[in-house]
């Protein structure tokens, strides 16, 4: 495919009480399939979506972070947090989900996914995209 | 149509699938296959497993290229390819292999 965008989808939502954050990822996924350049970014109470041990036997509705660990799979490797939005929230990269891909231009190496921004490189990043989904 | 193995009776959706994911038995995937003309081999089940330990990881199952790649890596590179798996489910890996191994219908698949 020659038109290749860059899609950009913003979490900006806590991952359950609202089905945002689990159709943003649906969508993500499935618009992987077409092969344009997809980035997230996660903001405000998004950023909970992509917290470390998340348990949700109590609530009763199914847990699906570990659903984000295939983001590399699918070739969805530029993944930003907000700085502001972790430090507000008491939280470090540490908390985080360790999301990885395999760079096929560097011989398979494993490599992060995710990249903490500033308020203002994320309003920089945003400002490259083609598209942008809010969630 | 719910399907009958051993006597028991086990929902499905409208298109075939499993309803209740933890139901799931390897005779149910074989009863499933047989009744679209399909008799299972080692080859088949490589796949299957394959599908079911990818779930219980990432609790999706996965597009048709994500999983040509990741079998690709695990099983080798002749197997890892649109024919070899379209040849064993011709059907479409995902969609077929996915309801045999009692599973959802890969997310983005219509």
């Amino acid at each position: 495919m020659s038109d290749i965008k860059k899609f950009m989808y913003v979490n900006r939502k806590a991952p359950y009480g609202t089905i945002y954050a689990w159709e943003s990822l649906e969508v993500v996924l499935i618009g992987a399939a077409f092969e344009q350049e997809v980035s997230m970014a996660f903001v405000d109470d998004g950023v909970y979506q992509i917290l470390k041990g998340q348990d949700t036997t109590e609530i009763g509705v199914k847990n699906f972070s570990p659903t984000y660990s295939a983001l590399g799979d699918y070739d969805v490797n530029k993944i930003y947090v907000e700085k502001e939005s972790l430090e507000e929230r008491g939280l470090t990269v540490d908390d985080l989900l360790d999301l990885k891909y395999e760079d096929e231009d560097d011989d398979w190496a494993e490599k992060d996914s995710i990249k903490v921004v500033t308020s203002k490189e994320l309003a920089e990043i945003l400002e490259q995209q083609e598209v942008v989904l809010s969630f | 149509m719910p399907i009958e193995v051993n006597g028991k009776t086990y929902e499905t959706d409208e298109e075939g699938y499993l309803a209740n994911l933890s139901e799931w038995t390897p005779e149910i995937g074989e009863a499933m296959a047989k009744e679209e003309g399909t008799e299972l081999t080692d080859a088949h089940w490589e796949v299957i497993n394959f599908l079911r330990e990818y779930y219980e990881e990432y609790q999706i199952a996965p597009a048709v290229r994500v999983l040509t790649k990741a079998i690709g890596k695990k099983l080798g590179k002749d197997k890892g390819n649109s024919k070899y798996l379209y040849e064993l489910f011709p059907y479409g890996p995902g969609k077929q292999a996915c309801k045999y191994a009692g599973l959802p219908k890969p997310t983005g698949c219509v």
